[in-house]
């Protein structure tokens, strides 16, 4: 170790994954197809909210090539509850929550799955599905989260008592005092949607029983394997280890995959029951209907602050829709509500929520989950009292950040788990400083008025943002040198296109020193590694990071005691080098990973080496204690048509800190991609219901995500502050881009158009809405001007 | 007129990646379906299966075209290329190397589509500019890479071609 050539951590590795990937020779859960296998397709609700009184499935049965029908009932009895099981089991939330693999009697929101019909192709699955008649009885429906609290709504599911699922508070401080002797309080209303996840790939599983080894094989497309393997395994009446699930290359997740789906336990159940493959990959419209949303939430919030902007407190609430169903959690409210004071000290806090139930899909955090509708609070609550009190928006984040000097920084505010908050290192004021002075942030006024001479409107806007990463409670990494003396690593940690693989590769070759191309890494596989939690929230490059890391000390330290033992010298006197354990003294002496590893799996008759063990390989499960928080400091510059409300991104500049990188090309890949989704996010994505709670957004020609057009060059920085709280110093990366971004472009918006004093206070930012707002303040200064 | 029905099959022969290839689908049956299921040229990926996405771009007598929304049927007599063709000899073309070595990529399903898009403009603009670039990328939705290095590598492969083309 501390060759040069042997460190690898840091280096711009090129991935292992690419070069099948450009051949067109990736394998994603739809090119699998084993002889036999049947095709799922759906019946799914065309209401919000009905009765389902009959259900005839002669005509789809009497179809040639349609092999099955399964409703509830049949499906009922493949199953230990007809229910799906609650993700994260929490005695905080109420009982009966979850979707049910198929809906028996009450659907409750449009895409709710029904009937599953297996036929010998998607096509022919499909024409089956159209073909079973349903009759249904219309009940009233609740669209809109804000009046599905009011006592007259209608109930959301028939068994709820109210749908209010959950009531909670986060806070520290006396905010009622603080407010109330305040010199400055300024209020704000915020209506923030994000839309889907939308991975390229959509959900999609293949399941197909082996007799020979009494397994139930999963191939699928998901952020959470393991997860996967248990919860269908429960539901079958298996043991985990009779059910595997591999993941094969797996096209994005950003949440679309970060819980189990009734439809992938159907899957399973058919499967199991028919002895036959089955396989269901959805479209784009189903992703649309049924996939998780992470979609609204509406905020009123007040901001107390000092005549020079010294937050003195935040107090407010905020409403959270959480759709019909509940599969895991809540924890995009929280995260969203404990995500408001960022970077910021802040004495008083105080925020109520409500996480309303509506007839629509359930949520499930996209990526960012919850943190960029948090960031967006704060950072508009700011740029008001700046705007108000006459103080540069820069001058107002640094008299409220948390400095470097005062890291480690615990927050007055708890995470689920109980523990307090803490900022755990960084400089935010220092990336705050570089990114403007690299925007010349300066010499914007003089380069505003001149485009404003031109009849130009441009608006330069910046935010900060941090999350905590790193989740716990553990990731799996097992590493082990094979005959060969090459490295196999394995983990529960899910690729899905961030890297992964490469950026283990790295961690493992340079504890072991060997070239990166001699690790082999297999994530997602179930048969690989006992246990796992999967790939969500930032968490695989500390998690999963960490665990290969010190399971590849661990070999290291095996591979120095056996060879001290082969080579009869002190373990001190040797180094590792190229594959092998070698003398320092006399290179020549040296004993190859290969032979180390031939020798601890063990001969017949003859003993082990003393004090090694058998197999050179050690598992890890890493346990962190502390969130590492990443930062991220984003400025862009804008032009807004004031006349058509259409917003053109002119440049955008960001610095992040995810503390110790792995591999920087694919770390700016991975902000590169957050930030383009913030793109979405602020200007474009909106997935739209009527009020029947009909969705009017199921093509991705009504739904817009960004493209290439819309994106300008994306300049992106990096600080690298160590986490202290992990052996590799890492952060998280892969959420950390998304995050300031709607806070950024709305302030940059607000900036345009100071002339007509437009505030940002809904995303995505609707053209119509704001030339109406530009509109609005025109009629009203020609009004002033009359009188 | 003949009724078309689920049942009844076209033989037709398709020209793909210079072979021609005798298969025999439904009517209805999607160029994509068809190359991805009766040629197992599974490369071509189904991102939205309405012509948007541009996951399935291929090209049909050297244009960028969604294969999504063509009939198999209707490919009769016309050359079709897939992603499967790029590779010259087991090795990535230069677009494809710019892929890999500027991190065009990340999870790569919409990566065929984007490269057989980028090679229709390397071959009909091979002085396009950035502005171009975008332009023939806009056709197509990428969630991971925020498309920098997408527009990065491209441009990157026109400037090689370029140069060793010489000056035009």
């Amino acid at each position: 170790m501390g060759h040069a050539d042997h460190a690898h951590i840091g280096q711009r590795v090129l991935r292992a994954e690419d070069e099948r990937l450009l051949k067109g020779e990736g394998r994603y859960v739809a090119d699998f197809e084993p002889a036999g296998t049947l095709h799922a397709a759906f019946v799914r609700s065309p209401y919000a909210h009905a009765l389902i009184k009959r259900i005839d499935a002669s005509a789809a049965l009497a179809m040639p090539g349609v092999k099955a029908v399964i409703d509830a009932a049949q499906m009922a009895g493949y199953l230990d509850n007809l229910r799906m099981p609650l993700g994260w089991p929490s005695k905080d939330l109420p009982p009966d929550i979850t979707p049910y693999v198929l809906t028996p009697s009450e659907v409750c929101f449009v895409g709710e799955p029904i009937v599953m019909v297996l036929g010998d192709s998607r096509y022919i699955a499909e024409d089956g599905a159209a073909a079973v008649e349903v009759d249904y009885e219309p009940l009233p429906v609740v669209a809109d989260a804000c009046a599905a609290v009011l006592p007259s709504a209608p109930k959301v599911r028939l068994e709820v008592p109210g749908n209010v699922l959950k009531e909670f508070s986060v806070g520290h401080g006396d905010c009622e005092a603080v407010l109330r002797d305040a010199p400055h309080v300024f209020r704000e209303k915020f209506v923030q949607h994000r839309g889907g996840a939308h991975p390229m790939e959509g959900r999609g599983l293949l399941a197909h029983y082996e007799p020979q080894h009494a397994t139930l094989m999963l191939w699928a497309s998901t952020q959470m394997p393991h997860e996967l393997q248990f919860t269908v395994a429960k539901a079958l009446g298996l043991q985990d280890s009779m059910v595997r699930v591999t993941a094969p290359d797996v096209g994005g997740g950003f949440g679309a995959k970060f819980v189990i789906y009734p439809e992938e336990i159907a899957v399973a159940a058919a499967a199991y029951h028919c002895r036959q493959p089955v396989k269901w990959v959805e479209d784009r419209m189903e992703h649309f209907l049924a996939a998780i949303q992470e979609r609204d939430q509406f905020w009123e919030v007040e901001i107390a602050c000092a005549a020079d902007g010294k937050v003195l407190g935040i107090r407010g609430s905020m409403l959270h829709d959480q759709g019909a169903y509940t599969p895991q959690g809540i924890n995009c409210a929280y995260n969203a509500a404990t995500a408001v004071t960022g970077p910021y000290s802040v004495p008083a806090f105080q925020l109520d929520v409500k996480v309303v139930q509506t007839n629509k899909p359930y949520v499930i955090p996209v990526r960012g989950a919850g943190y960029p509708q948090g960031t967006f609070v704060m950072e508009r609550l700011l740029d008001r009292a700046a705007r108000e009190l006459g103080i540069d928006r820069a001058l107002i984040r640094e008299r409220n950040l948390v400095r470097k000097e005062q890291m480690p920084y615990t927050k007055p505010l708890k995470a689920r788990s109980g523990r307090h908050l803490v900022l755990d290192s960084g400089d935010y004021l220092g990336a705050q400083q570089a990114v403007l002075q690299a925007v010349d942030y300066s010499g914007f006024r003089q380069r505003q008025q001149a485009a404003l001479a031109q009849g130009r409107y441009i608006g330069l806007g910046f935010a900060h943002g941090v999350k905590g990463t790193g989740r716990g409670p553990f990731e799996s990494g097992s590493v082990r040198v094979s005959a060969n003396g090459r490295i196999t690593v394995a983990t529960g940690a899910m690729a899905m296109g961030q890297g992964l693989n490469t950026a283990m590769a790295q961690i493992a070759a340079q504890a072991l020193a060997v070239p990166v191309q001699d690790v082999h890494v297999i994530s997602g596989d179930t048969a690989h590694i006992s246990m796992g939690i999967g790939g969500f929230a930032s968490r695989q490059t500390v998690t999963a990071g960490s665990s290969v890391h010190l399971a590849a000390l661990e070999v290291a330290a095996k591979i120095r005691r056996a060879g001290a033992h082969m080579l009869q010298v002190p373990e001190s006197e040797l180094q590792l080098a190229g594959g092998a354990v070698v003398l320092t003294a006399d290179p020549s002496r040296r004993v190859n990973y290969a032979d180390i590893a031939r020798i601890l799996r063990g001969i017949p008759g003859y003993d082990l080496p003393p004090g090694v063990g058998a197999g050179l390989e050690a598992v890890v499960h890493w346990e962190p204690t502390d969130m590492a928080y990443v930062h991220g400091f984003h400025a862009c510059e804008v032009e807004v048509d004031p006349v058509t409300g259409g917003v053109t991104l002119l440049r955008y500049v960001a610095m992040h800190d995810s503390g110790t990188l792995i591999n920087p090309m694919i770390c700016e890949g991975q902000v590169h991609g957050g930030i383009v989704h913030g793109i979405g996010n602020a200007l474009f994505e909106y997935m739209r219901y009527d009020e029947q709670a009909q969705p009017q957004s199921v093509t991705l020609a009504d739904y817009l995500m960004t493209t290439a057009t819309e994106v300008p060059r994306l300049e992106v920085m990096f600080t690298q502050s160590p986490a202290p709280s992990n052996p590799l110093g890492v952060k998280g990366i892969g959420e950390a881009g998304t995050i300031p971004v709607t806070s950024a472009i709305a302030s940059a918006i607000d900036d345009a158009l100071s002339d007509f004093k437009v505030r940002v206070t809904q995303i995505p930012v609707d053209p119509v809405w704001l030339a109406g707002q530009v509109a609005d303040a025109e009629r009203q200064a020609l009004g002033q001007a009359n009188t | 007129m003949t009724k078309l029905d689920a049942a009844s099959r076209h033989d037709l022969t398709l020209h793909v990646n210079g072979r021609p290839q005798a298969v025999s689908v439904e009517p209805r049956t999607t160029l994509a379906d068809c190359l991805r299921q009766e040629l197992g040229l599974t490369g071509t990926h189904l991102g939205c299966e309405h012509g948007v996405c541009g996951a399935c771009t291929v090209l049909v007598d050297g244009v960028a075209a969604r294969s999504c929304l063509m009939l198999a049927a209707q490919a009769q007599r016309h050359q079709i290329e897939t992603v499967e063709s790029l590779a010259e000899g087991g090795q990535l073309n230069d677009l494809q190397q710019a892929f890999r070595e500027l991190h065009g990529l990340q999870c790569g399903f919409c990566t065929p589509g984007i490269l057989m898009t980028l090679t229709e403009l390397l071959k009909y603009s091979p002085e396009g500019s950035e502005q171009e670039v975008r332009v023939a990328l806009s056709g197509h939705i990428c969630r991971c890479t925020g498309y920098e290095n997408i527009v990065k590598a491209a441009l990157a492969t026109l400037a090689q071609r370029g140069a060793s083309h010489g000056p035009r």
